[in-house]
């Protein structure tokens, strides 16, 4: 069976307030957090961007687990924010961690689910034997226009995931995955931020794509919401993933730990992956978890893990991470995000 | 004499799955049986839209909406802002008038959610004045301007203005085709922002997207055959200026005083007899001006009506207003709005309202102001 032998995460110590940015637009905060549930976001310094920090979170993802680099067979890099539109973000970051030579590199675009697709290619390899490991990351420093609704919430960090095929830390017990041609959120090439349309980024792209990958994926591995220890979501706001999974008949207990976008905000492809550390912080042997994440475009792949003994060694503390800040104000954002 | 014979609106809001002709054509399936009516037996089509145009570089209307019904009859696009479904409607009245034809099919429709805020604000601009335009003011401004001419002349508060929406949104709850349909309280009025002070988000309409239609006859034979129907008793456009600063007031608008006096006048009915009103409450202060200014409420008294929901369905004992939900609740796809008020008139006088049925209404009035008060209709429905 495949699945994922190891893990990482990286998230830049630099916070905002998302009041800071609310006052700058003469905007209300207790609205502005009250309507997106969302209070501060992580930012990525000046000389930092999806490359520097899927390199972090890959190194951590090494840090725990024995692997030859030379069966790594594959390094996918799914990002909305690769450094460069022509020039591989993965072939830079496999050469950062000694990876070289006989090795798929690739660069996947996918909104905010960019990484979980690889995911399933990375799946399809190790399962027919094409590859011993695969490497994943999933890597942003989100673009937002300022004075857009996106700045907000669009945030910054990177989650690495080793797959594999022994010495799981989790097992994939099976995937389902659902794609409509919707343009809910788009940037074209040249632009430097997206657009979106506003409301139409909710039931018709991310509640519609979530629910139909989701609903797919509990028919055809027959459990039922109640079986799961764990539920994540992908989190453009704190409000769709709690929606979603009530919808689906996940309850808040089953949620509560994935729901770090209120203190990380929205770092695109690493949201919902974030949202799996946080889980895993806390998950025991045996459990299972219910993940889907959400791509503007738009799609949605789901999955179902269960978490093996592994977990006690490879157990990372996301949470220390998250308290570990300093705050940033709006002129110093601007300067960081390289606007100003 | 000229009767609606039949009734038919889109759910309002944002429908994204449809577009302009989606509805259109939505409207005309549902609409003919309605009315008991082949369409063979329509003179002519009048068209109410205001920004296909301007948004979707969608004109000519007429060939499309001859190509859905796959007839060849004058089919007519009628623009006149926010007031474009109310006056395709008093447009088909006189056609049938002149006896050039007999019977008409009256469609308003808009398609606004497609498009980015920024667009659909910049496309509804376009019923302002250059220079208002090129001052920066928007309709939330322009309106805001209104009201706080009203503030400095009359005594009222923002708790008063509030009470128009949330009576609106309570009538919006007892309407299935309504854009919203939660009730919301005072405080949650007072606690959304600003849109152009004093004039909060929810004091203010929404963008919408929806269609509406009424049949006119003159037929006897038709008339005859019609499930429900109601007679136009008088409806009347009047023009105003463009631009705000050439108006004598700013806290009422002139063209709905000269329009409802008018009707009155041509019905020889008496305000008081008025059973149930849609007023264009494209902002919660403009219920109030055109309450005072066709002449249920005497100028200044707004404030005091407003917050004793003395026109609350279930609460007045006389007039009931905007039990649609009005723009406010129930939408403002713009080139609908004007139809959207006459059919909800014709659902209530024809005892079709359902949960928010008036008792034993007897005359109806509507009022469709486009800009900020350059082209108002008024119009009396009676049964």
């Amino acid at each position: 069976m495949a699945g994922i032998v190891s893990y990482g995460f990286y998230i830049p110590k630099s916070r905002i307030r998302i009041g800071d940015i609310a006052k700058v637009w003469g905007k209300e905060e207790k609205n502005i957090s009250a309507s997106l549930k969302v209070q501060e976001k992580t930012v990525a310094g000046i000389d930092e961007d999806a490359l520097t920090m899927a390199y972090e979170s890959s190194t951590m993802a090494f840090s725990d687990v024995a692997i030859d680099k030379r069966k790594i067979g594959a390094v996918y890099v799914g990002s909305e924010s690769h450094p460069y539109a022509v020039n591989p973000t993965s072939t830079i970051l496999a050469e950062m961690l000694g990876i070289h030579g006989s090795y798929l590199a690739s660069d996947t675009e996918f909104a905010c689910k960019a990484a979980t697709g690889a995911l399933i290619s990375g799946l399809g390899l190790i399962n027919s034997k094409m590859a011993d490991y695969v490497l994943v990351a999933a890597s942003d420093k989100a673009q937002s226009m300022p004075h857009d609704v996106l700045e907000y919430t669009a945030s910054s960090a990177s989650v690495s995931l080793i797959m594999g095929r022994q010495d799981l830390l989790l097992k994939i017990i099976d995937y389902s995955t659902f794609s409509t041609d919707t343009p809910d959120f788009w940037r074209r090439d040249g632009i430097r931020y997206p657009s979106h349309g506003g409301r139409f980024t909710g039931q018709p792209a991310y509640f519609y794509h979530i629910y139909n990958a989701s609903t797919d994926l509990l028919t055809k591995t027959k459990l039922k919401p109640e079986k799961f220890a764990h539920a994540v979501f992908h989190m453009p706001n704190g409000k769709f993933p709690i929606q979603i999974a009530y919808k689906l008949g996940f309850d808040f207990n089953q949620l509560k730990q994935s729901l770090v976008v209120e203190k990380l905000g929205n770092s695109y492809t690493a949201s919902a992956l974030l949202g799996l550390v946080s889980v895993l912080e806390v998950a025991k042997k045996g459990d299972l978890i219910f993940f889907a994440s959400f791509g503007s475009g738009a799609g949605s792949d789901a999955f179902v893990f269960q978490v093996t003994d592994n977990i006690i060694q490879r157990r990372k503390r996301l949470s220390v991470s998250i308290n570990d800040k300093k705050y940033i104000d709006y002129a110093t954002y601007l300067k960081f995000m390289d606007v100003i | 004499m000229i009767s609606i014979i039949g009734y038919y609106t889109t759910q309002f809001g944002e429908l994204w799955g449809k577009s302009l002709y989606n509805l259109v054509k939505e409207t005309i399936d549902k609409v003919l049986p309605e009315a008991n009516l082949e369409k063979e037996q329509l003179g002519a089509v009048f068209f109410g839209n205001m920004m296909a145009g301007l948004l979707e570089n969608n004109l000519h209307a007429g060939a499309k909406i001859a190509e859905i019904l796959k007839l060849n009859i004058p089919v007519f696009r009628v623009e006149a802002a926010c007031a474009s479904g109310g006056s395709a409607f008093n447009l088909a009245l006189n056609y049938i008038k002149s006896g050039q034809i007999e019977t008409a099919l009256v469609i308003g429709a808009e398609k606004m959610s497609d498009f980015s805020p920024e667009q659909v604000v910049g496309g509804l601009s376009s019923a302002s004045s250059g220079e208002e335009q090129e001052s920066g003011l928007t309709f939330p401004g322009i309106y805001a301007l209104m009201a706080q001419s009203y503030f400095n002349n009359h005594k009222i508060s923002q708790e008063d203005l509030a009470c128009i929406s949330v009576k609106n949104h309570f009538h919006g709850s007892l309407n299935d085709k309504a854009q919203f349909r939660r009730q919301i309280s005072v405080s949650e009025v007072l606690n959304s922002p600003y849109v152009a002070y004093p004039l909060k988000v929810l004091d203010s309409s929404p963008i919408s997207d929806g269609a509406a239609a009424v049949v006119l006859t003159s037929n006897k034979k038709i008339l005859k055959k019609a499930k429900k129907s109601v007679t136009v008793l008088a409806s009347e456009v009047v023009n105003d200026t463009l631009s705000l600063k050439k108006r004598r007031h700013l806290d009422s608008i002139e063209a709905t005083r000269i329009a409802a006096d008018m009707v009155f006048k041509k019905t020889g009915l008496k305000r008081s007899e008025i059973d149930i009103a849609e007023v264009h409450d494209c902002f919660s202060i403009a219920e109030i001006m055109a309450m005072e200014d066709i002449g249920f409420w005497k100028k200044g008294n707004g404030a005091k009506a407003a917050s004793s929901y003395a026109t609350m369905y279930g609460r007045s004992d006389h007039l009931v207003v905007n039990t649609s939900g009005g723009l406010k609740a129930a939408g403002h796809p713009v080139g609908a709005t004007g139809i959207k008020q006459l059919g909800e008139l014709y659902l209530q006088l024809t005892g079709k309202a359902e949960k928010r049925q008036i008792k034993n209404a007897k005359y109806g009035l509507a009022h469709n102001v486009g800009g900020s008060g350059g082209t108002v209709v008024v119009t009396i429905l009676g049964n």
